[in-house]
């Protein structure tokens, strides 16, 4: 396992960094950016992988609907509410704890399993083409894009009626 | 010469990233980062594997597992708005009716 591609490195630096802004940055709105950075980075991943329709779907999603849809809702709820969630010192301390030693042992667990043997898996295999997608969603996971339209119409509809104000409505009559 | 396993070295780093603000936060829109940090993770591995058995399988899930996702944020921010107008705050410890 040696890294020496600059690009790779760039983009995991970069992924990886404002994923941490995103969580620890004391401005959530500024948190809400770094979480868009974040997700640019995993499509530049995409990329790296030879998977450009993936990528430029993660952009469209996550980048154009999901970050700002984070923006509006953190303008949206009063700025001392933001501010005034407390630090809880110890509970920061053993989550760090927790998750290197996660991190350390799933890290080792991988790293001795057979899926650092390039003969398994490696990238010289042909990538995959964006037909061939297209074409496995609208043949055998059919169903699924069905189901899925509904979920998405279904949560459309119910963050709606989540949204919605009563109290303002009956007073118009 | 970067391999596979190294993007999911990378997955892993993000995933624990995500669990430790999952632990450690206690903002609800930041504990959706969090959620939003640990599916991305998953989707680095699906694409990365995909890639590296050469499967179309393997991309078809990260699309839907994006969608999915994406849906998951518009009803998890709703929730999170209602919240906010009950309490008139969104620290996780205060939203006390549903404690058993």
């Amino acid at each position: 396992m040696v890294m020496d591609d600059p690009v790779f490195l760039a983009v995991s630096a970069l992924t990886v960094g404002s994923a941490i802004v995103a969580l620890e940055t004391r401005e959530l709105i500024y948190g809400g950016i770094a979480l868009a950075i974040s997700m640019l980075g995993i499509a530049g991943f995409f990329l790296l992988l030879d998977s450009p329709f993936v990528a430029m779907f993660q952009i469209l999603v996550y980048v154009g609907a999901v970050a700002v849809l984070i923006i509006f809702t953190v303008m949206l709820v009063r700025t001392q509410a933001l501010f005034s969630t407390k630090e809880d010192k110890g509970r920061k301390a053993s989550g760090v704890v927790l998750v290197l030693i996660f991190m350390i042992g799933l890290g080792a667990l991988l790293l001795v399993s057979g899926l650092s043997n390039p003969q398994l898996m490696n990238l010289q295999m042909p990538p995959v083409d964006f037909k061939a997608i297209g074409e496995e969603m609208l043949t055998y996971y059919s169903p699924v894009l069905i189901a899925l339209g509904l979920v998405l119409g279904g949560s459309i509809i119910g963050a709606l009626a989540l949204a919605r104000r009563e109290d303002i409505e009956t007073k118009d009559g | 010469m970067v391999e596979i396993i190294d993007y999911v070295m990378i997955s892993t780093i993000l995933f624990g990233i995500g669990i430790y603000g999952l632990v450690a936060k206690r903002s609800a829109i930041r504990m959706i980062f969090a959620i939003e940090i640990v599916a991305n993770a998953a989707n680095l591995n699906l694409v990365a594997f995909s890639r590296g058995l050469s499967n179309v399988q393997g991309q078809t899930f990260a699309l839907f597992s994006i969608a999915i996702a994406a849906a998951e944020v518009a009803v998890g921010l709703g929730i999170i708005i209602i919240a906010y107008r009950l309490y008139k705050e969104i620290d996780v410890e205060e939203f006390k009716s549903l404690k058993g």
